[in-house]
């Protein structure tokens, strides 16, 4: 057994790319997390059970869990833990780790986040039809009977653009990108 | 007063009778917006899941473009998602220099530098709130919406989390309750009005935001709301956009408009319901306005140009003759 608080265990690895995570170690597994999220039942281990998972350096089953993946970034447990532990930004934390490592079993989330910030790496501006699109089309698409009506309505009701917009700074933005991923930091 | 303003890109498509209703009121309130010159998505809950350093240089952008406008300390977002993210960046970088090198070292790739602390970062609904105030508002009314039974839903990132020393109870604020009794409305009590209406689920696990954009209509409903009062366009979206969908799973038959509250504050002071971008949404507001005496405009989309006239044009039928 290794110390989970010593540098280079899964718990620093987490606290180190969350800002303000340090409380982690201070959990009290009192579960206030859990109770207060929307998609607790989805979940595959409530946030309590996988902070003391972090806590035991159960890298992979944490990684490889749905957990962060049904955050809807809320923020109510939050707000509520008595530990001040910022929650929701160690769910990211989790998701960078997951998709740097391919640790993921359902890639719906993951393959939908990549998209979008394709779509903001282009243009500087998210586009909402051709996410939607490029997307439904390769996730489900037959399980997605709603989605050609739902569009079809937006457009008709013009709130939704079948161009994508683009900055003039394109260039500039990716620049900036560029370096901020040079950066290597989950 | 003079506010930079970064309207989001859900604002200028799906979102824009937002941005529409914002501008009217903004100027009837005397409020100077001066749009952020080429800013970009603040990357929504997306970027960060995939890369932090580029998240925060995402939202540095346009942070830093903010601050260099003339005279300007105000930051406004309308959209609470991209308030949030405006939000969060500038109070990291203030709190963890870490986070501050590297975000201005990213920003530096494009002759960018932004100094945290240099915007005071608000969300649309506070600076109406606290900058216009209720007296002022109820002061301009000139059509009190009378009789309309409104269920002020704020969402979750208006009030969560609290950085930067937000004030409003961040499980059952009261500010856009007042607001719309300043307005004249019936404020009906509306206990899920911090709950989430699902996010981005709506589009990769469609079952779990269902189940929450249920629980919302289903509280409206319980309490006779005319309609639903948002201030973020996410929200609006997946109460208005995914209604029916929600009313087939479950075999319900909810039919409840879901509006924004500066569109609320348009007709109050006496706007048409056209300059305010209603009647673009899903589910018709007909019998809300009815109520008020105002009406939904027919929509003939869609009606802006999409091609310059130098492009060809639309090729016609030839006139009967």
């Amino acid at each position: 057994m290794h110390d989970p608080k010593s540098t280079g265990s899964f718990l620093s690895e987490v606290i180190a790319t969350t800002p303000g995570a340090e409380t982690l170690i201070t959990c009290l597994q009192c579960g206030t997390c859990g109770g207060s999220c929307p998609s607790g039942p989805d979940m595959d281990y409530t946030p309590r059970q996988l902070f003391a998972m972090i806590n035991a350096g159960m890298r992979d089953e944490v990684l490889r869990s749905n957990t962060p993946w049904y955050c809807v970034a809320c923020y109510y447990c939050m707000v509520r833990c008595p530990k001040d532990i910022p929650i929701t930004d160690l769910m990211y934390s989790l998701k960078r780790i997951a998709v740097r490592e391919k640790l993921y079993d359902d890639r719906d989330a993951p393959d939908w986040s990549t998209s979008f910030i394709g779509y903001v790496e282009t243009n500087g501006r998210s586009f909402e039809f051709g996410l939607a699109t490029r997307y439904h089309l390769t996730h489900s698409p037959l399980k997605k009977v709603g989605v050609g009506p739902l569009a079809f309505e937006l457009f008709s009701r013009d709130r939704m653009a079948l161009t994508a917009d683009r900055i003039r700074g394109i260039d500039q933005l990716r620049m900036i990108l560029d370096r901020a991923k040079s950066l290597e930091a989950v | 007063m003079s506010y930079a303003y970064y309207p989001g890109c859900s604002l200028t498509h799906s979102a824009e009778p937002y941005d529409l209703s914002t501008r009217a009121i903004c100027e009837a309130f005397g409020l100077a917006l001066a749009e952020i010159d080429d800013w970009n998505c603040c990357g929504a809950t997306e970027y960060i899941s995939i890369n932090k350093a580029g998240a925060y240089g995402l939202v540095g952008r346009n942070l830093a473009l903010a601050s260099e406008q003339e005279g300007v300390r105000e930051l406004v977002a309308p959209c609470s998602a991209c308030y949030l993210n405006l939000r969060k960046v500038d109070h990291n970088m203030g709190v963890y220099p870490s986070i501050e090198a590297m975000t201005n070292y990213a920003l530096a790739a494009g002759g960018l530098h932004y100094t945290p602390g240099s915007l005071h970062i608000r969300h649309l609904l506070d600076v109406v709130v606290e900058d216009v105030g209720y007296d002022a508002i109820a002061a301009k009314v000139v059509r009190k919406l009378d009789g309309l039974r409104l269920a002020p839903y704020y969402g979750c990132l208006i009030v969560r989390p609290q950085i930067n020393g937000g004030t409003a109870d961040p499980e059952y604020p009261t500010h856009l309750d007042r607001l719309l009794m300043t307005i004249g409305a019936e404020v009906v009590d509306f206990p899920l009005k911090t709950h989430c209406c699902g996010g981005h689920m709506s589009q990769i696990s469609a079952e779990t935001a269902y189940e929450l954009i249920r629980h919302l209509l289903q509280n409206a409903a319980d309490y006779d709301a005319d309609a639903i009062v948002c201030a973020c366009p996410m929200c609006q979206f997946n109460l208005d956009a995914f209604q029916s969908q929600v009313n087939r799973h479950f075999g319900t038959d909810y039919n409840i408009p879901v509006l924004y509250f500066t569109q609320m504050i348009g007709l109050a002071l006496g706007m048409e319901a056209e300059e305010l971008g209603i009647g673009r949404e899903v589910v018709a507001a007909d019998a809300a306005l009815a109520k008020i005496g105002s009406a939904v405009p027919e929509v003939a989309a869609p009606r802006r140009p999409r091609r310059d006239d130098k492009a060809l044009p639309m090729p016609r039928r030839r006139e009967e003759v």
